[in-house]
């Protein structure tokens, strides 16, 4: 006689059974169907979605790579050559996920900017912004193992000048280098730890870490452009007046996001896979050479930025750390933003010119860094990048005084399409 | 909102330039190769000049004999008979008959593998690089090089292009850089005329071009149904969006 | 206020994404299903294989391998040939119904030309590789042994023409790969023709 107890109780069929023993409506209901997000969202709220379809992208090519993939220095250039060449599509798995690489940070980029333009950051989403920066770790960090794995000249001394950073720090440097290096010198047995580390650790730690950001996400809701919050105002039923639930709306419009995405992901795939050597180096289709050293070292663009700064910094005392201490500041000042701003108001909308003209400039020099971290450092490159270095950190430290400046516009408690 | 539009824009633009501003320096001084992948007869050329010229010395270890078989329409009989001197079978790779270790020993450094030359050093520098080698009397090999000053290589093409001579800049007596090159003359002529010479470099380049990625045609071609079907498949979806969006006010 | 919701207009927008959509997922998901097919390395790695059996002896047999498996080839004397009509009462399938062999090998001698046995070493019971057994009448495999090859792992008989014994694990005979005289002295195996690879 079956024990009432475990009957199936809500509805009938699989579904009935299979919901009776795991909460898949439930999850449904709590984060897709019923779960409201400001109507007011815009252009600039898409790019979390699609950082989720770059994952899983570079998840799916990833391991399509590692089935033809060789993991040995003896091997692996050769084996890259083999997938472009003798495995049926090859080609494209492998241009999918060199692409995969740099979509993922310019997604990620435009998607940490929505945040600076309409403080996402504030309380109560500071969490969700610290879950984010340590994706970003994370992801910089698979981005840097990842670079080794072809094997290629510039995998090669890349990988040496980041290393060797390692090596800067006063009196364990030397043995901080060999242990992450596993040798005496870039080798097969740090090529094989960068293939464990790039395929199983990090990919593990990145699902974690966005299954986080997410759950984090859905406690408190989404922002939106104006800054203020769509729960203070709900019906009758609790719903809130201004939301739309997340599905139908955001699923439509995340599909046109992704059409909008692929055919310029597409694009350069197809038409220009290398992107003028900016997404796959030149050098880098040679083989790494110890003995030769590519005539212009250069990580790849999403690096640059930190790389202009690093350079930026002159020796002193003997030695080379501060550059590599302002370089990893640049990074730690980011996971203090919600506290270093103190604005009356969330967005950028109802700040005053100071803030507007601030960011722009805060923008600019971003990308003017990266610029410089792509060039050898003749003049006139260091003089800018210490200066675009000087504006990047003023913006964050003086961020607490600034911040509170200015003429700020009240906010309305409903949402707005616009600002008006 | 339209202006921050027309901000995005620019910035986007100026940020699709950033390869050609990255890659525009050192480049300023090679002869452009202008070679067309698609041309399939210029290829054929170009396998033949390599096999005849390249091939004694430049393995293309990655290359496989039946896939150039493949793509530029040639028979198995025929890759036998005019292309593969030191493989018996078509699955075979394009391997030298110099041993690295004799290479080391006759020119100072082993002759490199060409498969991947095209895309490690771009077709620009190969074609000024084969078209241009001049005689000088201090090098051990008896020439030297434009685009590789120094080179080990020997000038494989003389019979062919002759010899050249290279005119300098004027400088100053004091001036402690090395000269610089105007032009490389023409002093004793070759077996082709300078014209045939050119289109010869440049269906062997346009050869290296090919084995750097033999897909690059099929890619593109595939490449533009790809980018037709996203559009059509983004116009049903603007539709569907523009048509749910009209619940939300 | 809102104007009515428009149903169809609305399915039928589904409709076409959704369709669109679907297809899309086929195509990209073509490339990487492809992927698994054997690689160019594969095929070349897996090509037809020439063998030289002029200097082989009468009644003596060589093995190479090919796509991972022995090859073995079996210069027949007469006399072997004759040892094929004494294995005919032990056999299971004497004309070779069951087992896979070209058309050119659907034969007594199973193959080409009955001088030269081409044959694939791999038992057809569990993959283990028989031993050659030729003389006949070896009291190490059993009374009235016509001569061919027994399988050591768990007993498999098979004559000089590789047929399987009635009464032994092995369900069929073993398997004959495709060849070809390039010359007399010359064999390709893996293909039919003898244009080799």
């Amino acid at each position: 006689m079956a024990n009432p107890s475990y009957e199936t109780t809500s509805g009938g069929g699989f579904w009935g059974w299979f919901n009776a023993r795991f909460p898949l409506d439930k999850m449904l209901k709590e984060h897709v169907t019923q779960y409201y997000v400001p109507k007011n969202i815009n252009v600039w709220y898409l790019f979390g979605g699609l950082s989720l379809f770059v994952l899983a992208l570079q998840l799916i090519t990833g391991i399509f790579l590692t089935m033809s993939y060789k993991p040995a220095a003896s091997d692996a250039f050769a084996s890259v050559e083999y997938i472009m060449r003798d495995v049926e599509w090859g080609w494209l798995i492998r241009y999918l996920h060199s692409t995969g690489a740099s979509a993922f940070f310019i997604v990620v980029y435009l998607h940490m900017f929505r945040g600076l333009l309409y403080g996402s950051y504030r309380t109560p989403r500071e969490l969700i912004w610290i879950f984010g920066m340590f994706i970003y770790l994370a992801l910089m960090a698979e981005a840097f193992f990842g670079y080794l794995l072809p094997w290629g000249n510039m995998s090669y001394w890349g990988a040496q000048v980041i290393v060797s950073l390692f090596g800067t720090v006063p009196v364990i440097g030397d043995s901080l280098a060999e242990w992450i290096k596993g040798d005496y010198f870039i080798s097969d047995i740090t090529l094989n730890r960068f293939f464990a580390l790039h395929v199983v650790a990090i990919p593990l730690l990145l699902v974690f870490l966005v299954v986080a950001h997410i759950l984090a996400l859905h406690t408190v809701g989404s922002g939106n452009p104006d800054g203020n919050e769509i729960k203070k105002h709900k019906d009758a039923n609790g719903v809130p007046l201004d939301g739309m639930t997340f599905h139908p709306y955001c699923t439509v419009e995340d599909v046109l996001a992704l059409g909008v995405f692929l055919i310029l992901f597409c694009s350069v795939v197809f038409f220009a896979p290398t992107l003028g050597g900016l997404f796959l180096e030149s050098p880098n289709f040679e083989i790494a050479n110890p003995m030769q050293t590519p005539p212009h070292i250069a990580p790849v663009w999403y690096f640059t930025p930190f790389y202009a700064m690093l350079r930026a910094v002159p020796s002193a005392f003997g030695t080379q750390i501060w550059g590599v201490i302002v370089m990893f500041a640049a990074i730690v000042v980011l996971f203090f933003l919600p506290w270093l701003d103190r604005a009356p108001v969330k967005s950028i909308r109802y700040k005053g010119w100071i803030h507007r003209v601030w960011l722009a400039v805060f923008a600019v020099a971003f990308v003017i860094l990266a610029y410089c971290g792509m060039k050898p450092p003749n003049p006139p490159f260091p003089l800018i990048s210490r200066i675009c270095t000087a504006v990047y950190f003023a913006f964050f430290l003086l961020m607490p005084w600034w911040s509170r400046m200015g003429k700020f516009k009240p906010v309305p408690e409903r949402v707005t399409s616009n600002g008006h | 909102m339209a202006t921050r539009m027309r901000l995005g824009a620019l910035a986007l633009g100026l940020l699709l330039c950033l390869p050609a501003a990255v890659r525009a320096e050192g480049e300023g001084n090679l002869r452009h190769a202008e070679n067309e992948v698609r041309n399939r007869a210029s290829l054929q050329r170009g396998a033949r000049n390599f096999m005849n010229y390249c091939s004694g010395c430049h393995s293309a270890q990655f290359v496989r004999f039946n896939r150039i078989g493949t793509d530029l329409g040639i028979t198995d009989q025929e890759l036998k008979d005019s292309l593969m001197f030191t493989a018996e079978r078509p699955f075979e790779t394009i391997k030298s008959s110099l041993a690295p270790a004799d290479g080391r020993k006759w020119f100072g450094n082993a002759p490199p593998d060409l498969s991947l030359i095209a895309r490690s050093r771009g077709v620009d520098y190969l074609y000024t690089f084969l078209t241009g080698f001049y005689v000088d009397p201090s090098r051990p090999t008896g020439v030297n090089n434009e685009a590789l000053p120094g080179t080990a290589m020997p000038d494989v093409l003389a019979d062919l292009q002759g010899l050249q001579a290279a005119e300098f800049k004027p400088r100053k007596a004091d001036d402690a850089a090395p000269p610089e090159i105007e032009r490389l003359k023409l002093i004793a002529p070759g077996t082709m005329t300078p014209e045939k010479f050119e289109e010869f470099v440049r269906d062997t380049v346009n050869f290296l071009d090919y084995i750097g990625e033999p897909v690059q045609v099929q890619r593109r071609d595939l490449g533009v149904w790809v980018i037709l079907f996203l559009l059509v498949f983004t116009g049903f979806a603007f539709l569907l969006k523009r048509e749910y969006f009209k619940d939300i006010h | 206020m809102s104007d009515e919701v428009d149903l169809g207009r609305r399915r039928l927008l589904l409709t076409a994404t959704s369709v669109t959509g679907a297809a899309g997922v086929a195509f990209a998901a073509t490339p990487f299903l492809a992927s698994w097919k054997p690689s160019a390395r594969a095929k070349a790695l897996g090509a037809p294989i020439e063998i030289d059996v002029s200097k082989l002896e009468p009644g003596a047999m060589l093995k190479v391998e090919w796509r991972g498996k022995p090859v073995w080839v079996v210069r027949r004397t007469p006399e072997m040939l004759k040892q094929l009509d004494l294995a005919t009462q032990f056999l299971l399938d004497p004309n070779s119904d069951g087992s896979k062999q070209p058309a050119y090998a659907k034969n007594e001698a199973r193959a080409r030309k009955p001088e030269y046995f081409v044959v694939l070493g791999v038992c057809t019971h569990l993959g283990c590789s028989p031993m050659a057994k030729f003389q006949r009448d070896d009291v190490t495999v059993s009374a009235d042994w016509p001569g061919g090859f027994y399988c050591p792992c768990h007993g498999s008989k098979f004559d000089l023409a590789g047929r399987v014994f009635k009464g032994v694990p092995a369900p069929a005979n073993l398997e004959v790969p495709p060849y070809a005289f390039i010359t007399d002295g010359r064999i390709v195996v893996g293909s039919d023709t003898p244009q080799a690879a």
